[in-house]
């Protein structure tokens, strides 16, 4: 097994409140991995830290045999630009852009010129049913349809991983469905890991393997094959 | 089991036994003297429990049981072991870890174990739905939001099990 990003012993606080206290996860490369646990566990700053959107007060995060934590700002923001891509949980698309050029930003921030970087943006409308949509703005688009154009926003730059934070939080559950029928497809088309944060079980059932975060540590579910019947 | 489980306490009377359980697992279905003399008896013939000598007094059956290391370890490998996940798992969830706080084995492991294994029948019936038809999908969706449900509660009973220890060891 490969790894792709591995944290070890991450500490972060927030002001006098510890949110991770010694967190340790691997993942490997091409791997959906769920991590899951309640409200304030330390979930969503354990991804930002894996993501290097936060550093760690202790502990090290490494990504592709980089130490993420000791890098500058500005190199790991190229490394989120050019590496990374990223799905929330409200699709958070730039309301003054139209859906195409919502999902071709990753392509236009790391350089690639307008006229290429659409062409390729349209290629995913078909992919994920979104046909037609391509000149709205985020407020004409159903909630459904603008977490899919997040999600291409995500995939459109064949990122080494995708961090995607509660992403059908705001969706019902067939859609929410659809969404992640989508994203667990492309990713796996693409080869790319995905870290998925969400505290629902059905969710996390699209992943390969699940961690849960308590109290701001991991734990890993260590499971034993179940007992073939029910005893009392 | 669950008798066994509350034997692992202390030894007991079948009086005792039965008390004990229809105040905690009962809910409105009292056990039968008759059941608990004769799990009791079938524990003993098995090597899971002992009895000691009849004692003089009223009532059908003095004698006072005490587990047994092999019973120890059945009682253990029971909490131990998820139970397959299907759906109406309450009653067996539910006194797993009433019995492994008044036992003081770790709970929130049982329920970790208990969790890995309804995520990873999860998994498996999310693969199906995402090749079978609609009929396929309609039933493995029924039997995801059942497994959602344990999982729920499983959560909610996780992070409230400092109280309910309190509740059943009094």
């Amino acid at each position: 097994m490969s790894l792709i990003i591995e944290a070890r012993g991450i500490v972060r606080s927030f002001g006098q409140t510890p949110a991770l206290r010694g967190a340790t996860v691997e993942v490997a490369k091409g791997e959906i991995l769920a991590v899951m646990g309640p409200s304030g566990s330390g979930k969503s700053t354990l991804l930002h830290c894996l993501a290097g959107i936060l550093t760690p007060d202790e502990g090290e995060v490494w990504f592709d045999g980089k130490r993420l934590d000791a890098l500058r700002e500005s190199e790991r923001s190229a490394l989120r630009r050019d590496r990374f891509g990223f799905v929330f949980q409200f699709g958070q698309l730039v309301p003054e852009l139209t859906a195409e050029e919502n999902v071709a930003l990753p392509l236009l921030l790391s350089g690639t010129r307008r006229a290429p970087a659409l062409r390729e943006a349209r290629t995913w409308f078909a992919r994920l049913g979104l046909d037609g949509l391509e000149g709205r703005r985020s407020g004409e688009l159903s909630g459904g349809q603008a977490q899919r154009v997040a999600l291409a926003r995500g995939l459109v730059a064949g990122p080494d991983v995708l961090f995607a934070d509660e992403p059908t939080g705001s969706l019902d559950s067939v859609t929410g469905e659809h969404v992640m029928n989508l994203l667990t497809a492309s990713a796996r088309e693409q080869g790319t890991t995905v870290i998925l944060v969400t505290h629902e079980a059905r969710v996390a059932a699209y992943a390969d393997r699940e961690v849960i975060v308590r109290d701001g540590k991991v734990s890993t579910l260590t499971g034993v094959a179940p007992a073939a019947g029910l005893t009392q | 089991m669950t008798l066994l489980g509350l034997l692992e306490r202390e030894p007991s009377h079948g009086y005792d036994l039965k008390r004990d359980y229809d105040t905690y697992f009962g809910r409105g279905k009292p056990l039968p003297y008759g059941q608990v003399y004769a799990t009791l008896g079938r524990l003993a013939r098995d090597g899971k429990a002992i009895a000691g000598p009849a004692e003089h007094g009223e009532g059908p059956d003095r004698k006072r049981y005490a587990i047994t290391e092999a019973g120890i370890a059945d009682v253990e490998d029971w909490l131990r072991t998820p139970a397959a996940p299907e759906p109406h798992l309450q009653t067996v969830l539910f006194a797993k870890v009433v019995l492994a706080l008044m036992l003081d084995r770790p709970a929130s492991q049982y329920l970790d174990l208990q969790r890995a294994a309804h995520l990873g029948r999860m998994r498996e019936l999310t693969e199906l739905k995402q090749h079978g038809n609609l009929v396929d999908t309609l039933l493995a969706d029924h039997g995801l939001y059942h497994l959602e449900a344990d999982l729920r509660w499983m959560d909610h009973t996780a992070a409230r099990l400092d109280s309910l220890k309190q509740a059943v060891r009094q």
